[in-house]
């Protein structure tokens, strides 16, 4: 019993080896998309350019190395500086590209919830515990004029 | 002044300094005649030192930003080489910058060409951006006091070397 178990158990990390070592294996394709022609400005999969093809080459050239796609991205900051990976880098002043959108939501957040607050206070909203105006009573007129209309169909 | 004044005052001073910030860092317009050269100091492509163009004072220096990826490149290189060759010495020297490229590339662009001038690395760009380049090749000619001299927005060839630069340099024989 607990030999099949264990020949189970090899054949399950036979078949899932390939699987794990094709995910930890980097692709130009998933590369391509996240870092940069320098030249062109744009996304590496986007550019045609002489120089995106020798980047190409460069990052082909690793894949064949056997390199991780972190290590790729590491070699391309090397030849290229910071700006050629598409998301700026956790740490130093490019965290500020993280924290300064989520700052700026948050404060956008407080000042609508205080410009909110402030005019409910000044009395651009409905009475505190009503929803909704009540409608106003008829007129004595009108409700003449109701029960007649009434009476008149009357069953 | 009251607090809603207090912050509208910050909301538009945030907005002013976002648009200047953006400014900044877009990058100057461009060198203009007789202003000083940007002297930040670059990795030599064949090598492990660096070098600042401040280092080259008391020098002309044309300084040649270029990439191996480049067809123009490829095409001015040897007037270039040529020009070092008949003009280089203790007051003046051609400079190259190889810019946005792979050092690999760029080492065999050098060895492809022969090239015997110093040659330094941009990889990222940022000393082409300051000098306000536009596309590749571009080269400044820088005078002895650091100030730039002469702007050639494209290739040169060894008609403009000897006609536009080589009148400049001491000696002025072209």
């Amino acid at each position: 019993m607990r030999a099949r178990a264990a020949l189970v158990g090899a054949l399950v990390l036979a078949l899932l080896a390939p699987v794990a070592a094709a995910a930890d294996q980097a692709s130009l394709t998933e590369i391509e998309k996240q870092v940069m022609c320098p030249v062109c400005g744009t996304l590496l999969q986007l550019s045609e350019s002489p120089q995106a093809q020798r980047e190409r080459v460069f990052i082909n050239r690793l894949i064949e190395e056997g390199k991780t796609e972190a290590e790729i991205k590491d070699a391309l900051v090397a030849e290229y500086g910071d700006e050629v990976l598409a998301l700026p880098p956790d740490s130093g002043f490019s965290l500020s590209a993280y924290v300064v959108p989520i700052v700026a939501l948050l404060i956008a957040a407080a000042a609508l919830a205080i410009g909110v607050l402030r005019w409910r206070r000044a009395g651009g909203g409905p009475p505190e515990g009503e929803s909704e105006a009540r409608p106003a009573a008829p007129s004595e007129q009108d409700s003449e004029r109701l029960d007649a209309d009434l009476a008149r169909y009357d069953l | 002044m009251s607090v809603r004044s207090v912050i509208a005052v910050l909301g538009v001073l945030a907005v002013v300094g976002l648009l200047v910030f953006g400014l900044a860092i877009k990058g100057s317009s461009g060198l203009e005649v007789g202003e000083p050269v940007p002297t930040a100091a670059l990795p030599e492509l064949e090598g492990d030192g660096s070098q600042s163009l401040a280092d080259y004072r008391g020098r002309w220096v044309l300084v040649n930003f270029w990439a191996s990826w480049c067809p123009p490149c490829r095409a001015e290189a040897p007037a270039l080489e040529k020009f070092q060759r008949e003009h280089g010495g203790p007051r003046f020297v051609v400079l190259g910058i190889d810019t946005r490229d792979l050092s690999d590339d760029g080492r065999d662009f050098v060895r492809e060409y022969g090239l015997s001038y110093p040659l330094l690395r941009d990889g990222d760009g940022d000393m082409s951006d300051d000098f306000g380049t536009t596309g590749l090749p571009e080269s400044f000619l820088v005078d002895p006091a650091g100030k730039l001299r002469l702007h050639a927005p494209g290739a040169v060839d060894d008609e403009y070397l000897s006609e536009q630069v080589a009148p400049l340099l001491p000696g002025g024989k072209s």
